[in-house]
């Protein structure tokens, strides 16, 4: 349904160190009990952000110099564990539009394609200079460009990788699948039909 | 690329067409749906003026937010009262099955499934939920997914997927008397690592397995996702089917036997290749419970717990982390903290097995003082036979609440929550900070045996004692 082809991501980043960030510590279960996702950028980390009283913790999307920040720098196993699309929601309606990680959970990196939130992959070792730099100089501008498969700024650039068809969807603005998906009426039918479930295994 | 493996041959019969991304299109035999990660996914629905296409394959129930003191309507948060009724408006108006409180077989999504039929050898199955995994049980290839997936599952019943990686998890030998399916999966977790499993389905394989019942197995599969398997199965064989047999759902007389056909024909062939397989000796596997916030660090009950320099590179920040958040200290054991909360249930230990193994356990027995113990049935169906068997009883006599069914502190968004840095043994399947309920709580995972064990202790102990 959208046409919004996603070619280069550009714009301030903000580094959060940590292996296997779980979506629990990305949005708590609290926040899942409102039925629509407007409200969801208030949420990111909240409760590494907020204590009780609702007094700031430190924590890197508290901090003034990466308001507006646009990239992510993140580590290992970046949202493992529950599958909730609020995760992303909440990242990307607080202002993110791309994550450049070690790696990603599964079903979290197919959550941010569907949003049209490109997740990349680089090594260790560049991902820990990328949070650096973005660390030491928080004004620096940072592009991801899924055409070169890069991540560059401050001077340097990266080789950052994703899954081919992935990749292609965001690059075509098909990313949000139903429209692809519903072109196939046909042929789902007809694979529906030589499913022996289907048919109540008649 | 795996060969000739049940994941092959269930990905292959449900590819509908090709994508101009490269992606698969893969029709999808079973929708399960839950209140939480639906309501957006309905709306997106209206907003492009769309129906759901295959009506009779979604099924909803509603799970995670439901009191489990009691299901009367309305409910004092009026948060979840709202998230009821548009689960209720959602599936009237689209015409989907629910299985509501009236329908006496409401439930977590992932014990109702199995425990009516629905989930059947060879199917493709998906749920806006990461514990989908537990189906895999039943040789099935199933899978989380997101909202967006709820939507394009809903709108056309296929979803656009990349195949994944399968590697094969052998766990051969016998496991020790009072060693559970649980302690199976923690030692696996904590062998192969909390991210091990990405791309991958693990087929879980060898003389454990073929041992193991249904609700072990489900166990098993359900936890793939904390090792980051987003997908785990079981090759089906006759404990499958004996367990199958006569579900409300499930075929009967002619399409009885087509269905066994056709369901033994979807197992993974004996020369099968693999893109990576894994051994794991069973009757090494000790009681086991996790100290940190991964489901990777576990100990065995009475190991000592690691010093943070003796572990890998990667681990070394998590466990720094852990130790700060719960409190613990590295060579300590388990058993050494005292307990706030025991919680049994959730889809990874809330069935009827489940409740037995911690009945045998609590059975004349009394909760230690100061312990908040309680017991939450998976289902109803679940509670209703632990009723007819007496269970209800055998924990409230020991001082364990008998509760409703539902998800309850497994994520505690209903009202059952840790308060401040309560430390809580709970059969479920997550350790994350704030999981619970408390920003500051903190969980010890075990199986539900150890979890009534630890509740009579007041602290963590080998269950071994418990049961002869
Ligand atoms: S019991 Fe826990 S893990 Fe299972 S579906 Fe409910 S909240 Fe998710």
């Amino acid at each position: 349904m959208s046409d919004s082809k996603i070619v280069k991501i550009s714009g301030r980043a903000v580094p959060v160190p940590g292996d296997a960030i779980d979506t629990d510590r990305i949005i708590p279960a609290r926040y899942l009990k409102e039925i629509t996702f407007t409200n969801m950028g208030e949420y990111p980390f909240f409760d590494e952000r907020f204590d009780a009283q609702g007094g700031l913790k430190p924590h890197p999307f508290n901090e003034p110099r990466y308001k507006g920040a646009r990239l992510l720098f993140v580590n290992a196993n970046f949202g493992c564990g529950s599958s909730r699309e609020h995760a992303p929601q909440a990242l990307m309606r607080w202002g993110i539009h791309a994550i450049v990680g070690e790696s990603f959970a599964e079903i979290f990196a197919g959550n941010c394609v569907m949003l049209g939130v490109p997740p990349v992959t680089t090594d260790a070792y560049n991902v820990k200079k990328l949070q650096q730099a973005a660390h030491d100089n928080p004004q620096a501008e940072w592009t991801v460009d899924l055409e070169s498969m890069t991540v560059s700024g401050a001077g340097e650039s990266f080789a950052v990788k994703m899954p081919e068809s992935r990749r292609r969807a965001l690059l075509a603005g098909t990313w949000d699948s139903t429209a692809l998906l519903l072109a196939n009426r046909d042929q789902v039918a007809a694979a529906a039909a030589r499913l022996p479930y289907m048919t109540g295994y008649a | 690329m795996a060969k000739g493996t049940l994941y092959n041959k269930v990905w292959d019969s449900h590819v509908a067409a090709k994508l101009p991304t490269g992606q698969s299109q893969l029709f999808i035999g079973l929708h399960l749906i839950h209140e939480v990660t639906s309501p957006q996914a309905f709306d997106m629905l209206r907003e492009r003026g769309l129906k759901v296409a295959y009506p009779t394959r979604t099924f909803a129930t509603m799970d995670h937010i439901v009191p489990t003191t009691s299901q009367g309507r309305p409910f004092a948060d009026a948060q979840a009262e709202l998230m009821m009724q548009a689960i209720e408006r959602n599936t009237k108006e689209f015409g989907v099955p629910f299985f509501n409180f009236a329908t006496g077989r409401q439930g977590i999504v992932h014990i109702i499934g199995p425990e009516m039929g629905l989930t059947q050898p060879g199917m493709t199955i998906a749920c806006g939920d990461s514990h989908t995994s537990t189906h895999g049980a039943f040789g099935t290839l199933a899978f989380g997914i997101g909202t967006s997936q709820v939507r394009d599952v809903l709108a056309t019943q296929c979803l656009a997927m990349d195949p994944m990686k399968v590697r094969r998890v052998q766990v051969d030998g016998k496991l020790g008397a009072g060693v559970y399916p649980k302690d199976v999966i923690l030692a696996i977790i904590r062998a192969l690592g909390v991210e091990g499993g990405i791309g991958y389905a693990y087929e879980y394989a060898g003389k454990v397995f073929e041992d193991m019942g249904m609700e072990g197995r489900m166990t098993v599969c359900n936890m793939s996702i904390e090792g980051g398997a987003r997908a785990g199965y079981v090759n089906p064989d006759d404990t499958t089917f004996d367990y199958l047999k006569g579900r409300e759902q499930t075929p009967r007389g002619a399409a009885w036997d087509k269905a066994l056909a056709h369901w033994r024909s979807m197992a993974s062939d004996q020369g099968a290749e693999y893109d990576d397989r894994v051994e794991i000796k069973g009757s090494e596997i000790q009681p086991m419970g996790t100290w940190g916030v991964t489901p990777g660090q576990s100990v065995a009950v009475d190991e000592k717990l690691p010093d943070p320099a003796s572990l890998p590179g990667g681990q070394r920040q998590s466990a720094e982390l852990a130790y700060r958040h719960m409190g613990l200290k590295p060579g300590q054991t388990l058993s050494e903290t005292p307990l706030d909360v025991a919680f049994i249930g959730s889809c990874t230990n809330g069935r009827i097995g489940d409740l037995r193994e911690a009945a045998r356990v609590a059975r004349g027995r009394k909760v230690a003082k100061g312990v908040h113990a309680f017991v939450v049935p998976g289902s109803q169906q679940v509670r209703r036979q632990a009723m007819d068997e007496g269970l209800d009883k055998v924990f409230t006599e020991a001082g364990f609440e008998w509760r409703e069914a539902g998800c309850s502190m497994c994520l505690a968004m209903n009202p059952d929550k840790l308060k401040g840095n309560q430390l809580s043994a709970s059969s479920s399947n997550r350790n994350f900070i704030g999981r619970q309920g408390s920003p500051n709580g903190r969980t010890l995972l075990m199986s539900p045996a150890m979890v009534a064990a630890a509740a009579l202790e007041g602290r963590v102990t080998d269950a071994r004692r418990f049961l002869n």
